[in-house]
């Protein structure tokens, strides 16, 4: 039995893996990252937009901070967040950029003086004060109130992903790639590390940590269509919830992106938009002022997706072989711009589409793009119900997006939660009550099962097929459990799904090859993203209300009296074909921003019985303006490691 | 522009004892934008369930999918069939580990590169996040983000003639890592410090000139360029 010991295991090689590692070594600790893949061609390295930090230095950022970024946060997610999650994170994130930018991301800087920029499809001259000359620019976004979003071109995730391997390269922290993560070792309460696959031998070996910490990444690929990485299948959230104990929560929260590529599925960022691109139908006519006259193609992707879904269905969309789509326009911002600040949207209608987008409109149509939801974690990263296992990044649902993220939140949430959750993490490995005593006996338990799992499979005399088995799940998932819902296609969807996951156990494997086996690895992958499948379409069917991406055409209010509450999933017996659900309040009484209006999209909401008398309270606490005001609304700095509490510096402050 | 495609696709496992290397013939029917992503899928599917590849972004931008075809080193990904002939050969890139059919092991080539190089921002001071960034000339911002653009592929070592005959090789991939921290301020390290780690035969002084590293880096970096660069600098240096 090969045993591997360490401090912290951090599975998975993406951002939110790789700060976190990075996060526990500079406090002392040893710790190793597992990837499926090398760690640079982790998913995070084809985030393009840009990543948002409330910096102020560019002219249309004039007067942002950490409370516009909150708001808009809030406002993005319908009011589903943890809000105490949300102060912390827009507090992190100018943080989290300025590291960065110490570590070696070139992000744009701010040019003194004029430049054009198109806004609302007009070109308008800006001038940049030459004080903010070379500090980290911004660009526009969905959903936000101030040019907000740092980027390298739209290359951010590139840049980013790059520069945080490489630092784990310069800390020595070892990241063992091609090693798959197959199940959770856990006993009582508390988990223990994991059975890990080596995806090139073969080889099963038990890695056993004081903290495990899942930073797998979303669920996208469950989808037929996504923008995701096709890595991107869930399955840190299946092995999470195969544990029985740990819970995931917001599975239902799944959201489309308003831009990817006809037919292929792949992004095309929503800098386009920010930068001034516009949405158009087959008359060519730019139609989302008729629908958001505020935000225009600028409203939050929930919106958006859901106004082009329903400007199709009135039959503006573009007939294509692959069904309709509708246009986006990027021509109107130039050749120059487009070469120099969408060069990777260039690329990819050049190779994928064989147009040029300085002259030609690109074919789009909303796609699955993100998982909000996932294993549910505290403030700190850790699941209530099993400690020593932590969630950071995609994988979890730390909930500061709720049932909607904005553009550029996520590469910002990777980074600012791996800060934040290692120095957690590093505080529960030095007590000593949190000390590694487990038994060689349970780890020979855990390996001996998935052991036989895999004999299992390549003995089994089951006949189904997994390939065709995963075709209908991704079809299901597409038709029942998309952009649009209601309860009868989502009853069939759960009702499908659970015949599909008693069909999954009689899959063999022809390929007797133990190590590189994509036929294997299909086959034990399959069951765990039918369980994650099922737990969306059932989460979504339960869930009789309209808020953020999940949109119920049966139930189209946001019902706040009802469902004011995050979603909670768990899976009692391996033999089981549902999940157990179950939901936690969220308490208007601490919000700092009650519940209301978004600003944007279609104003439908029963209300919360307590929301007027807190909106009430909030109002008083704002007017008397007490210099701790943040303090009196809804206290959050206290939750944050003592060295990350200070204020953070911006021109305004630096030149009075 | 209905073809019928003839694929001759490199088959070989080392865990398996029964495999041996050899080439085997699949045959599939092309559809409207197919891309070698789609047709590789496709034969996994329907064909050869146990076909080794490796796809990670499907959109040209990790560098996973690189492969020869027809001879030439690509990202599959982004080929189209329709610019191919309809036969076409794949085989995994040379240079790297085999892992088993059209994947290898260029992760683990591209991490020892990085530890040889060091290619990090090596910087003693501490930085207080709580205080505005350092200023940086934006033409320089956006001039480190072109070497920066770099998706340690492999295919340029591939191409690459010296990397044929000299094992420990940096490549252009290499070469093109050390411009780029060369040309940020925030590396401290002088040229005394780059000529440590690339300042001989396996470094920039091993580059013959061929150049077939620019002429297939899909991301169309001026490798040409940064090469010629370094190796001025370099010679400074070791004088
Ligand atoms: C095309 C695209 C563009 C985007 N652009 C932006 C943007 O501009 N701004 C923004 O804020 N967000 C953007 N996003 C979202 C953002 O990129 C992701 O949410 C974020 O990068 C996720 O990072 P992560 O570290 O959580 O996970 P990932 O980067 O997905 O990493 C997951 C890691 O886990 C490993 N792993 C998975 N399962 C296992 C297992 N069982 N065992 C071992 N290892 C495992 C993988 O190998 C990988 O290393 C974009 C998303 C897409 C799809």
């Amino acid at each position: 039995m090969k045993l591997i010991y360490t401090d912290v295991l951090v599975i998975g090689g993406g951002l939110a893996g790789m700060r976190t590692a990075i996060g526990v070594k500079r406090r002392g600790l040893d710790t190793l990252v597992l990837s499926l893949v090398p760690a640079k061609r982790s998913h995070s390295v084809a985030a393009q937009g840009g990543m948002q930090a409330s910096l102020a230095n560019c002219v249309k950022a004039a007067g942002d901070n950490e409370d516009i970024h909150f708001q808009d946060t809030v406002r993005g997610s319908d009011w589903g967040c943890d809000q105490q999650v949300a102060r912390m994170f827009t507090h992190m994130a100018p943080k989290a950029v300025r590291e960065l930018a110490a570590w070696g991301v070139p992000w744009n800087r701010v040019r003194k003086g004029e430049h054009e920029v198109v806004i609302n499809g007009q070109r308008v001259t800006l001038t940049a004060p030459a004080k903010a000359h070379g500090l980290i620019t911004a660009r526009d976004f969905g959903g936000t109130k101030k040019w907000r979003t740092c980027y390298t071109s739209d290359g951010t995730g590139h840049a980013m992903l790059y520069t945080l391997g490489d630092q784990a390269v310069a800390a020595s922290i070892p990241v063992e790639e091609r090693k798959e993560a197959m199940a959770l070792i856990h006993d009582q309460g508390r988990c223990y590390g994991a059975v890990v696959r080596d995806l090139i031998s073969g080889e099963l070996s038990a890695y056993l940590a004081k903290a495990t910490v899942m930073a797998t990444g979303g669920y996208g690929r469950i989808y037929g269509v996504s923008t995701n990485a096709i890595i991107n299948e869930g399955i840190g959230q299946a092995l999470a919830l195969e544990t029985g104990v740990a819970r995931l929560a917001n599975m239902e929260a799944v959201q489309f992106h308003p831009t990817a590529i006809v037919p292929a599925g792949i992004l095309v960022t929503e800098g386009c938009r920010g930068d001034g691109g516009l949405l158009r139908d087959k008359d060519g006519h730019r139609f989302m002022p008729d629908y958001e006259p505020d935000k225009k193609e600028l409203a939050s992707r929930d919106v958006v997706s859901r106004r082009m879904a329903e400007h199709m269905r009135k039959g503006k969309g573009v007939a294509s072989p692959y069904g309709d789509h509708l246009w986006l326009d990027i021509t109107v911002l130039g050749e120059a711009h487009i070469n120099k600040n969408l060069r990777e949207v260039k690329d990819i209608c050049q190779y994928f589409l064989g147009i040029d987008p300085s002259k030609e409109w690109i074919p789009v149509r909303p796609t699955q793009h993100y998982s909000m939801g996932g294993i549910r974690t505290d403030y700190r990263g850790e699941s209530p119900w099993l400690s020593g296992l932590f969630a950071c990044g995609e994988v979890a649902c730390w909930d500061m997006h709720g049932f909607n993220r904005l553009g550029g939140n996520s590469v910002a949430e990777t980074v600012v939660s791996g800060m934040l959750v290692s120095e957690y993490i590093a505080d529960f490995c030095q007590k000593p009550e949190n000390d590694l005593t487990v038994s060689t006996h349970l780890a020979a338990e855990f390996l001996q099962r998935e052991t036989d799992k895999l004999k299992r499979l390549f003995t089994s005399s089951g006949d189904e097929n997994a390939v065709a088995i995963r075709k209908r799940m991704e079809q299901i998932l597409m038709e029942k459990v998309g952009l649009f819902r209601n309860g009868e296609h989502l009853r069939e969807a759960v009702e499908e799904l659970q015949q599909l996951l008693i069909r999954s156990r009689q899959i063999s494997v022809a390929s007797q090859a133990q190590g590189a086996n994509p036929e294997l690895v299909l086959a034990y992958r399959l069951p765990r993203m039918l369980k994650i499948a099922i737990g969306i379409a059932l989460g979504a069917l339960q869930r009789t209300e309209s808020r953020g991406a999940h949109y119920r055409e049966d139930h189209p209010e946001r019902n706040d009296r009802d469902w004011l509450n995050r979603t909670l999933c768990h899976w009692n017996s391996e033999d089981d074909t549902l999940p157990v659900l179950d939901y936690e309040p969220l308490d208007v009484n601490t919000m700092e921003l009650p519940p209301g209006f978004r600003g944007y999209g279609t104003k439908n909401i029963i209300e919360h019985p307590a929301t007027e008398a807190r909106q009430t309270q909030v109002d008083r606490i704002t007017e008397a303006a007490p210099s701790d005001l943040n303090e009196q609304l809804m206290p959050f700095r206290h939750l944050l490691p003592e060295k990350y509490r200070g204020d953070n510096e911006r021109l305004e402050d630096s030149n009075p | 522009m209905k073809r019928t495609l003839n694929f001759n696709i490199f088959r070989y496992n080392p865990q398996d004892p029964a495999s041996h290397p050899h080439m085997e013939a699949y045959t599939l029917q092309e559809t409207a934008g197919m891309t070698l992503f789609i047709a590789l899928n496709q034969i996994r599917e329907l064909q050869a369930p146990s076909l080794a590849f490796d796809f990670v972004c499907r959109a040209g931008v990790c560098g996973s999918c690189s492969m020869l075809i027809n001879g030439r080193p690509r990202l599959a990904c982004r080929t189209l069939t329709e610019s191919l002939p309809d036969t076409i050969t794949l085989l995994p890139l040379p240079t790297f580990e085999l892992i088993a059919d059209l994947s290898v092991n260029s992760g683990k080539w591209m991490r020892a590169m990085s530890e040889r190089l060091e290619t990090w921002v090596h910087s003693v001071e501490e930085t207080d996040l709580d205080r505005i960034e350092l200023p940086m000339d934006p033409d320089l911002a956006e001039h480190i983000y072109e070497l920066d653009r770099c998706i340690e592929c492999g295919c340029c070592v591939t191409a690459c003639g010296t990397a044929q005959m000299r094992e420990d090789f940096i490549g252009a991939v290499g070469i093109n890592k050390i411009a780029r921290f060369k040309a940020d301020p925030r590396d401290q390290r002088n040229d005394q410090d780059y000529y440590a780690v690339v300042g001989d035969d396996d470094g920039v002084f091993g580059c013959m000139s061929l150049l077939g590293c620019q002429d297939v880096c899909p991301k169309e970096l001026s490798l040409q360029t940064q090469i010629a660069y370094i190796r001025r600098k370099m010679a400074f240096a070791g004088l």
